[in-house]
């Protein structure tokens, strides 16, 4: 599988990156360099190996994640959760209009 | 001797025994910072201020009686891990302007024993490099130079390279590091530290800026063993805040550097013999090997027969858990933002301003080996890889107690090597990898000098929350060794 320029443009779109028409070919052919790499997996047989996520010990083979209670534990503090934003108005982050 | 020479067991004995105080240990450190930082650039943001009340707080605490594990020990912090009121980076633009507003689990804990924290140290980009040079701040030198070409330039090793670089040229007397592929390890190789991985779930990822969820591990960075198994006993622990920490009690890991290594049997990989391996580094291998048996133990031939496939395997597991981890760098929350036309045009021009090269091309990886249609190729044949990567381990472990392999597969590189294409970088965690597949716990400790003079590791790797024999091996390592250079650029050198 060889990725080209369309599929490269798609996928910049899905991650949300913006990409200049004249870094595609460039970036088109270093994910191609990787992703060929990568196809030595195919020699592996894998048939009735069942996928590892990885999680909580994971390195005991115990993959359950324990429950917590369906209860609030923290939050309150709106001025500390904002603090960090690039534009506010009061309690609320700022984005360009998206409703016309 | 320099204060700035002293272990953390030295210091420590040094503050309850009042031969200095937390202050004059700082003050050493921080100048030591001042002298070195400018050239090294171990150190992204240095917390001279808190550092020095933190001091005063530990020869407070000295003099009531109260000495706990860390107090005032002076520590540098990878700028990975979220630190109340002081800058946290990622090594990344789009993270600049961010100043968390809590404390990550990990550095919470080792402030609650008292340690003092110096600074935030470069680092990989998202920790992502295996050379500190993806850094939005700049490289960093590592302090080691070749015996006969003293002006070359060599990478510390990554991602956390900082943190490397700032204990081995005595500015912190010891550092945390994360490592998702090798990047506590490998730069303890490279400038002649011990690392530790310890086991997945052992220390808490709370508010520590993910890269790969299921593959990140905070661990320490030090200059002895017995330092770091007091480092990682002060940040280990439960957390109910991070789902996949281990509600494992933490057992007493300085106490196990000293049960030595007899009757112990220790497994060689034959697969971690590569083929472009320098001869000398493979020499210290089979040194490394022969001090083990003198010590006791028996050395034992095994296979690992998936361990080609585990760095491949990584290079998709790291991506698609990136891409969605880094999904959250919007420029709306926090971090920088670069404003656009619409919504949608603002998140993609704040994106591309605010990663390097190095984080867009493991996003678009990410994204692609998720995305309709390629998810059963990639990703999903991926995961049952690294189910045979982890039994690989279980069925080792079933005859041996430990394994020994190197590190690294070379010395440290010169600046700007490498760089043409991204698969030699990632050569560098050839031997590092399987150990984070499978979550494993793992140390590097050095053993010896190249021909160029430039430190090479051994790296231990244990069964699952036995780090506890991990550091009886390597304290073995280390007594054997008996690793006394110095690297040329350092305090007072």
């Amino acid at each position: 599988m060889s990725l080209d320029h369309a599929t490269v443009r798609r996928i910049a779109s899905l991650a949300r990156i913006r990409v200049e028409d004249h870094e595609v070919d460039a970036l088109c052919h270093e994910l191609n360099g990787i992703l060929g790499w990568i196809e030595q997996l195919n020699e592996v047989d894998v048939s009735g190996v069942a996928p590892m996520a990885g999680g909580t010990n994971m390195a005991t083979g115990n993959h359950a994640v324990p429950m917590r209670a369906d209860v609030v534990t923290d939050g309150g503090y709106p001025d500390k959760v904002l603090s960090n934003a690039p534009e506010r108005i009061g309690d609320f982050y700022v984005v360009p209009k998206v409703v016309e | 001797m320099m204060l700035t020479d002293l272990t953390i067991a030295q210091a420590r004995d040094g503050l309850r025994a009042k031969q200095f105080s937390a202050v004059d240990l700082t003050m050493a450190h921080l100048h030591a910072i001042e002298a070195l930082n400018p050239r090294l650039n171990a150190y992204i943001t240095v917390s001279h201020a808190q550092a020095v009340n933190q001091a005063r707080a530990a020869d407070a605490a000295l003099a009531a009686g109260d000495a706990r594990a860390l107090t005032g020990i002076p520590l540098a912090i990878k700028d990975l891990f979220c630190t109340a009121g002081v800058r946290t980076t990622a090594g990344s633009k789009i993270l600049g302007p961010f100043v968390p507003q809590y404390e990550s689990t990990v550095t919470a804990n080792l402030l609650r024993d008292g340690a003092v924290f110096l600074g935030k140290t470069n680092m990989d980009e998202f920790a992502m490099g295996s050379s500190n040079m993806t850094s939005a701040y700049g490289p960093v030198e590592n302090p080691w130079k070749r015996r006969q070409d003293n002006t070359a330039v060599l990478v510390p090793g990554g991602s956390s390279g900082g943190s490397a670089a700032a204990v081995a040229a005595r500015l912190a007397m010891g550092a945390t590091g994360t490592d998702t592929g090798g990047s506590i390890r490998q730069p303890a190789s490279f400038c002649g530290l011990v690392g530790v991985k310890p086991t997945y779930g052992r220390c808490s990822r709370w508010g520590v800026v993910a890269f790969a969820s299921s593959l990140d591990h905070p661990g320490p960075l030090t200059r002895t063993v017995q330092d770091g198994a007091i480092m990682l006993g002060s940040m280990a622990g439960h957390d109910p805040k991070d789902a996949t920490s281990a509600a494992a009690p933490v057992p007493d890991f300085e106490a196990a550097c000293s049960r030595g290594v007899k009757g112990l049997r220790i497994g060689v990989p034959k697969e971690y013999h590569s083929d472009g391996m320098p001869a000398d580094v493979e020499a210290l291998w089979q040194q490394g090997m022969g001090w083990l048996r003198a010590a006791g133990a028996q050395i034992v031939d095994i296979s690992l027969p998936h361990t080609k496939y585990a760095l491949p395997t990584y290079y998709i597991v790291a991506p698609a858990e990136a891409s969605s981890n880094l999904a959250r760098y919007d420029g709306v929350r926090f971090g920088s933002r670069h404003d656009g036309e619409d919504l949608r045009d603002l998140y993609e021009r704040t994106r591309a301003e605010g990663f390097g090269p190095e984080i867009r091309r493991r996003v678009l990886i990410g994204t692609y080996v998720l995305s309709a249609g390629y998810y059963d190729a990639y990703y999903l044949r991926a995961q049952k890889i690294r189910a045979l990567i982890l039994k690989d381990f279980t069925d080792a472990f079933t005859g041996v107690d430990a394994l020994l392999t190197t590190t690294a597969p070379t010395a440290p590189f010169a600046q700007g090597e490498n760089m043409d294409d991204p698969i030699k970088m990632y050569l560098n965690d050839l031997f590092t990898v399987p150990a984070n597949l499978a979550g494993v716990p793992a140390a590097s400790i050095p053993a010896g000098l190249d021909a160029n003079g430039l430190p090479v590791g051994l790296q231990v790797i244990g069964k699952p929350f036995d780090e506890e024999t991990v550091f009886a091996v390597s304290a073995a390592i280390e007594q054997a060794a008996g690793f006394t250079a110095l690297p040329s650029l350092r305090a007072g050198g």
